[in-house]
């Protein structure tokens, strides 16, 4: 046996075993990805309101160190406030759409 | 060897089905077309319309499907005999159940993935999307009051299934916290998790929990009720990854397990054994206990999951529908998905008609109509088990009491995560916002109120199996019209979704109406299940006027273009 054959054979079968974790993996959280999901969208809701509460308008003690979690949470802006309701940027420094 | 026969023609039906009858429906009367562009495709937002392997489709497919039902249905109606109920869940499953499960697929894959109740007021009127509501909430109710019956049956009549039981939650919060948690590789804790159900399982074994004859004042049938209720309550309130996920997850690993396990028995058994399984239940039942309905029509409503049920359609236009990846996926998702009930079905009925000594022993189990049930699975199966593979009798009979019982009890807890989220829609609907507690509570209450409603034992909870059957045999029949009305309107031939129609919706109404007059027995009365029947009457009645209205309808209109459906995703792309 050649070394390359050897070596395509322990491809293959890495690439059979990584297929089969893919699917245990999908076996695993596809009925629950809605749902998971949602619960994850409805915690990532909550931490932008916690780091945008003083930008919005509540008062914040904790405004100091949240201030600077904000680049953590400009990706996600846009869609967030589109999401909620609100069709354009609700903060006047940010002017996202 | 009578075992492995049935065995063998069973499972040959089943593939004949698929490889021919199937092959029929996907090309001539469905037309699965592989460049048609499917909802998970048109409209894949990574949550709820995604494109999967169908292998994997299938699995999560059969395992949402496979609850507690087809085992329960098919071990009380071998009463009749086995021939009937072998009959009905071969014959059922290929004309009836493939059918219904592919042509709900389709339906649903030809209107971007909406589910049955959505579709019913496309095709066939408003009225018959509020029906759908209301027989939604009655089969949910129904399903939760039931299974605590048959899970506090089996807890009592096998005490060594208690530990695993409530240990296969401990499993299932540990494997979601070592998933989600931790973020330990799948496959090594996959492994782990299904080996510490087993080890459970023969803790379980040794160890059997008998509950006092009066604890609280309450005998045990009360207890195992109220602790189920608890519980279910408890995991349909909590996060899904913590318990649900991980529990069905393990659970439907187990499903594979077990049915290898069921099949390979007799199989083994036959060959090897030095005494092979052989069928004592008698072919007819000419002997019946006292008490026992007529055959036709209640064969057909109390195996209800394994021959045709109409729970399959909601989770085929559901979920699976919105999940397929090429349309001709359809007919192994669908059509084998219904075969792998089928399956289950068979395997049942093998267990409880050739794992017992003598035809005495077997009638004595079968003493009284609803007696038989699960019990006999267990014990039955046990025997078979311990003839083909050697496992002690007690730890087989524990392994299936425990699968049933998972089975049983991953169906109730999502069966009340459901109900609640219909408490909170009818409380919408009149303008009340009910939060999940109160919800969880008006669940718990309604149900409690059910299964408790003919004494403290839960005799309300099997009481109303045989309507169980007969709604879900309704959900079934309004699924079919909704087949055979967009067959019409195709101009493609609809007598393969007609006829089971016809038979499944005249069969299930008959059975309504002879239920009906044995709720009013003098001496024998219960108001509730006969409020409860009515309601289902009337329900049909309005079904079968409306399907027949949209089937002339249908055929009057001008006939549907083939690539209509094409066209109606390409119009909304432009949208």
């Amino acid at each position: 046996m050649t070394a390359g054959t050897r070596a395509q054979r322990r491809e293959d079968r890495s690439r059979r075993w990584a297929a089969f974790r893919d699917g245990l993996h999908e076996f695993y959280v596809g009925p629950y990805r809605q749902t998971l999901l949602r619960e994850q969208r409805d915690e990532d809701d909550l931490f932008m309101i916690v780091v945008l509460g003083e930008a919005l308008g509540v008062p914040d003690p904790a405004a100091y160190y949240s201030a600077g979690l904000l680049p953590a949470v400009w990706a996600d802006f846009h869609s967030w406030h589109k999401r909620i309701g609100i069709p354009a940027s609700p903060l006047d420094h940010i002017a996202c759409c | 060897m009578g075992s492995l026969v049935l065995m063998i023609i069973g499972l040959a039906m089943f593939a004949a089905g698929y490889f021919v009858y199937s092959k029929y429906l996907a090309r001539r009367v469905f037309q699965l077309d592989s460049s048609f562009k499917t909802p998970a495709h048109e409209l894949n937002d990574g949550v709820d319309y995604v494109p999967t392997n169908k292998f994997i489709l299938w699995g999560h497919h059969f395992t949402s499907v496979a609850g507690a039902a087809p085992i329960v249905g098919p071990a009380i109606a071998v009463i009749w005999g086995w021939l009937p109920a072998l009959l009905w869940v071969t014959i059922g499953t290929v004309f009836f159940a493939g059918m219904h499960d592919l042509g709900a697929l389709w339906a649903s894959l030809r209107n971007k993935g909406k589910s049955i109740g959505a579709l019913s007021g496309r095709y066939i009127g408003k009225r018959g999307a509020n029906l759908f509501l209301v027989v939604i909430f009655l089969l949910l109710l129904m399903v939760i009051a039931a299974f605590a019956v048959v899970i506090k049956n089996l807890l009592i009549s096998t005490p060594t299934a208690v530990i695993p039981t409530w240990g296969a939650i401990i499993v299932a919060l540990l494997v979601g916290v070592a998933v989600y948690r931790m973020r330990w590789p799948l496959i090594p804790v996959t492994v782990v998790g299904v080996v510490a159900l087993y080890a459970l399982i023969v803790l379980g074994d040794s160890m059997p929990v008998v509950l006092p004859e009066s604890f609280l004042g309450m005998s045990p049938a009360t207890v195992w009720i109220l602790a189920l209720f608890i519980y279910g309550a408890i995991a349909s309130l909590l996060p899904v990854w913590v318990l649900l996920q991980p529990r069905d997850y393990i659970n439907g690993v187990q499903l594979f397990v077990g049915l290898i396990l069921l099949f390979g028995a007799v199989l083994i058994g036959a060959l090897f054994s030095a005494n092979p399984p052989d069928i004592v239940a008698p072919m007819f039942n000419t002997n019946l206990p006292e008490g026992t309905p007529s055959m036709i029509p209640l064969l057909f409503v109390t195996i209800a999951c394994g021959a045709i049920s109409g729970f399959h359609g909601m989770v085929s236009s559901g979920t699976t529908s919105k999940q397929i990846d090429k349309e001709t996926d359809a007919r192994f998702v669908g059509y084998f998905g219904a075969v792998g009930e089928g399956m289950l079905s068979l395997g049942t009925i093998l267990a409880v008609i050739g794992g017992f000594q003598s035809v005495a022993e077997w009638e004595s189990i079968y003493s009284e109509f609803g007696a038989g049930g699960v019990t006999a699975f267990v014990q039955g199966g046990g025997a078979l088990m311990e003839n083909g593979l050697g496992l002690p009798a007690s730890l087989s009979a524990t392994v299936l009491a425990t699968m049933a019982v998972l089975f049983a009890a991953t169906t109730m807890d999502t069966g009340m995560r459901l109900l609640r989220f219909i408490v909170q829609e009818i409380g919408d609907a009149f303008k009340v916002k009910i939060t999940k507690f109160p919800a969880t509570a008006v669940v718990v209450i309604v149900g409690l109120g059910l299964t408790f409603s003919q004494g403290l034992g839960g005799e309300g909870g099997l009481r109303i199996w045989p309507l169980f059957g007969t709604t879900n045999q309704l959900m079934a029949s309004l699924t079919l019209s909704i087949i055979a009305v967009m067959l019409i309107r195709k101009r493609r031939n609809p007598l393969p979704a007609l006829i089971p129609l016809v038979l499944v919706f005249v069969l299930s109404f008959w059975a309504a109406i002879e239920q009906l007059f044995s709720f009013t027995a003098a001496g024998n009365e219960d108001w509730l299940l006969f409020a409860l029947d009515v309601i289902i009457i009337i329900a049909s009645v309005w079904v079968a006027v409306e399907a027949v209205m949209a089937m002339r309808r249908a055929a009057k209109a001008p006939p549907e273009d083939e690539h209509d459906d094409v066209a109606l995703v390409a119009t909304r792309e432009n949208v």
